[in-house]
């Protein structure tokens, strides 16, 4: 009997996250709902590498803007956006000097492009833009506990996400806290690598200077860790041969 | 570790920025005041203190860095009076586009670590980068000078080829620091398990043969050789270099020396086509689209990987460098063989790695001093450490025979660190082939035409893995949006080459006759003004 209700009381939870589940997608889908031609994240994960995608999302963080790119033959902007179900990275996606001024955080666009996949980040590429209308700015989803599950926290990648209560190691032999690129070899505006551990488990984490240069205040928090700081931090979920966390933000605790 | 956490910088970087510096350059608007041309003090001059700024490019490697510290630290010991200030890059894009920007402001680096086509560029800038022969053969401080506080190389004890290779129009404008070509680093055992043996001089027949061979599939969709189901059997790092070293093997078009550009050419869109045809397979694809091949072939996910002999300590299960997790790694054999070759009896190679150029000042005896650091560059202790750090080789016949670095060479696979077997067997490929590598010409626009020619193999790589139609009406578009997109056709009126021109229009030789004509009378008009008032001088006298 007791095997009984136990299994019931599961069916019946399961059920109810189930239930859940179903009504926030279709809170997420009314409050996002996509055009005519629009692929959902659903669906664009699901086509295949070089096809031909076309995706509406919300700017949640410009990278970089490149002047008369010459192998696109126009400007170009290099940007991370979100929709209510996951997080997309457009790289060099056709953007003039004006329209860059535009996508400030929330703003909504309608991306064409080539889903592509470079050392395991996948993104759009050779992709033109047009804006919309809608703002939606995300918040980071903590995912922490899904560190060293590689295959679960891939669900997450080019989304906004956080990590709490991780301690800072040395990033060499040396014991410096963090390097100038990833062996030391940089100076000053280089991007940034530390390590951070989680249960006996140690990441590399990076501060992206094309996304956050040596005048952010991430920039600069992340020079003055000491190893052993136990810190939280914000950041995007970039993936290179595995996940590679782009960070944006980060306090002490 | 991550060797390069991708910016986007790495793919596509800011040449345009450079370009667009280096048009005003050309047009001389609002550009630079021109210093005065330089000329070798009699004496260098210790009394004073100097700074010289070096600009420096590593493979994000910090032995090499620290190479570059010891360097400047060894140096300033020498000389005590000058400071050299070091502002490191990893790639040359970024110090082109900052050279170029700082000739605007005349706050170019003393000494700078470039190539050779970049320098075509700067010094369409009056009097920007220093020529070189003049000290290069100065007694007292030129190559092997008796006034030298250190041993370095003479004249004849650098390679020659090397040398040359910093000519531009007759004149040396910079000395080689490292050489290193191309290697095809190969996953022997996957060649052996699908049936081949291995060749010592790799063709691309042999290769695209095997690749296509590699692509067949289990029923769970897994690749046959490797179990997995991820396999690109070959990936090439800089298309640029694949489709210039196509060419010169097949001994097809690409410039001429005077800068004529022969790129757009029938042998250039059938190699494009059997490349698009490979990439349309998945046999094939390249760094810009998939990612470093050095990832591939560690992960069992590659056969064949070309990348440069400096990228060779990342390069094989045992590599001392890897930026894969270690679950990833899969143990096999790496055999390093020369670029895919069409003619293996008459093997070509392209020579490439960092050259120094020095740039001009208004003090020559900081120019002295920028040239002498920069022959530092070329002592043996430099050379060695630094070829040392990756497969590089020493620029000087001096460093090549010093007993260290015999010994180095000799040591090979003694440890997975230092005297890594990949990392020498690829230095060695270069040693042993100087006379089969080659560069291409260097002229204003040359970098320009190098990067059209990769984009060429991008573009057509892009196309077919998109099922696009790669077809002559495809190449005839991408032909001419590449002339466009790299302004090939400005730098070809640009470049002074030695193009020959034809005659003037007809309404151009008017016009000059016209322009003579009022010339002329306003010639005649002052002539008489003139003699009237010397007439009147004299009535008056």
């Amino acid at each position: 009997m007791k095997k009984y209700l136990a299994v019931m009381m599961a069916l019946a939870m399961t059920a109810g996250m189930g239930m859940a589940a179903m009504a926030a997608e279709t809170e997420a889908e009314a409050d996002d709902p996509k055009g005519e031609g629009v692929m959902t994240y659903e669906e664009f994960m699901n086509a295949e590498v070089d096809d031909e995608v076309v995706v509406e999302a919300y700017v949640q963080a410009k990278q970089a803007w490149y002047e008369g790119n010459e192998s696109r033959g126009t400007d170009t902007a290099t940007v991370y956006a979100q929709d209510h179900d996951g997080g997309y990275f457009f790289y060099d996606m056709e953007c003039s000097a004006e329209d860059y001024e535009k996508l400030v955080p929330g703003t909504k666009i309608k991306v064409t492009g080539y889903k592509a996949e470079w050392s395991g980040e996948i993104e759009i590429a050779d992709a033109t833009f047009e804006f919309e209308d809608g703002e939606y700015i995300a918040e980071p989803v903590d995912v922490t506990e899904l560190l060293g599950d590689e295959e679960a926290i891939a669900a997450y990648q080019n989304q906004k996400v956080a990590f709490k209560g991780l301690t800072v190691e040395a990033a060499d032999d040396s014991g410096a806290a963090f390097l100038y690129n990833w062996d030391g070899s940089g100076t000053d505006g280089n991007d940034l690598y530390f390590n951070v551990s989680l249960d006996g488990n140690t990441y590399s984490f990076t501060v992206e200077s094309y996304l956050c240069d040596n005048t952010t205040d991430v920039y600069k928090a992340v020079k003055e860790l000491k190893v052993g700081d136990v810190v939280d931090l914000e950041g995007f979920l970039y993936w290179y041969e595995g996940i590679n966390p782009h960070i944006t933000a980060v306090s002490v605790q | 570790m991550k060797r390069f956490g991708r910016s986007s910088a790495g793919r596509s970087g800011k040449l345009f920025l450079a370009a667009c510096a280096a048009a005003s350059l050309l047009t001389g608007c609002h550009g630079p005041m021109a210093i005065d041309t330089f000329s070798v003090p009699e004496k260098f001059d210790s009394s004073r203190n100097m700074e010289i700024t070096f600009w420096a490019k590593n493979d994000t490697n910090k032995t090499q860095t620290k190479i570059y510290a010891d360097a400047i630290d060894s140096f300033e010991k020498l000389y005590p009076n000058v400071k050299v200030n070091l502002r490191l890059y990893t790639n040359y894009g970024d110090i082109y586009n900052d050279v170029i920007t700082n000739i605007a402001t005349r706050t170019t680096p003393n000494v700078c670590i470039t190539y050779p086509d970049h320098i075509a560029t700067y010094k369409t800038g009056a009097n920007v980068v220093v020529p070189l022969d003049e000290l290069i053969a100065d007694e007292q401080y030129g190559l092997g000078g008796t006034e030298l506080a250190f041993d370095g190389p003479s004249v004849s004890e650098v390679i020659p080829q090397f040398l040359e290779e910093g000519k531009i129009d007759g004149v040396t404008y910079a000395i080689p620091f490292m050489r290193s070509t191309e290697a095809c680093y190969v996953n022997k055992s996957y060649v052996e398990k699908l049936g081949y043996e291995l060749p010592e001089v790799l063709t691309w027949d042999f290769i695209w043969e095997v690749s296509e061979a590699a692509m067949e599939k289990d029923k769970n969709g897994n690749f046959l050789v490797n179990g997995q189901n991820v396999l690109i059997p070959f990936i090439y790092k800089s298309t640029d270099n694949m489709m210039i070293q196509m060419l010169k093997q097949l001994n097809a078009g690409y410039s001429t020396d005077g800068g004529e550009i022969l790129l757009f050419n029938d042998t250039t869109k059938q190699l494009l086509q059997e490349i698009g045809g490979h990439a349309q397979t998945r046999a094939f694809s390249t760094f810009a689209v998939a990612g470093y091949p050095a990832n591939f072939l560690n992960a069992g996910q590659c056969i064949f990987a070309v990348d440069s002999t400096a990228g060779a300590t990342w390069m094989g299960s045992d590599a001392p460098l890897v930026d894969i997790s270690e679950s990833k790694l899969v143990q096999f054999e790496t055999a390093v063989r020369m670029v895919p070759q069409a003619d293996p009896e008459n093997p070509q190679m392209i020579s490439q790695g960092p050259s120094v150029c020095i740039f001009n000042k208004p003090d020559s005896q900081e120019v002295l001093a920028s040239w002498l650091f920069a022959q530092y560059l070329m002592t043996d202790d430099v050379q060695i450490a630094y070829s040392s750090t990756e497969g590089y080789v020493p620029v000087t016949g001096k460093a090549r025979e010093n007993e260290r670095y015999q010994d180095y060479l000799a040591r090979k696979g003694e440890d997975n660190k230092e005297h890594y077997s990949v990392k020498i067997e690829a230095a060695e490929l270069m040693l042993d082939n100087v006379e089969h590598t080659f560069v291409t010409p260097v002229f204003n626009g040359s970098a320009s035409l190098r990067d059209a020619a990769g984009h060429l193999v991008e573009d057509t790589v892009k196309s077919a893995r998109r099922k696009k139609p790669v077809d002559e009406a495809y190449f005839s578009s991408l032909f001419a949006d590449t002339e466009k997109l790299y302004r090939l056709d400005q730098i070809a009126s640009s470049s002074g080459g030695k193009k020959e021109l034809g005659p003037l229009p007809a309404t151009s030789i008017a016009l000059l006759a016209g322009l003579a004509v009022i010339w002329l009378l306003i010639g005649c008009y002052m002539l008489t003004g003139y003699i009237k008032k010397r007439k009147t001088e004299n009535k008056q006298g």
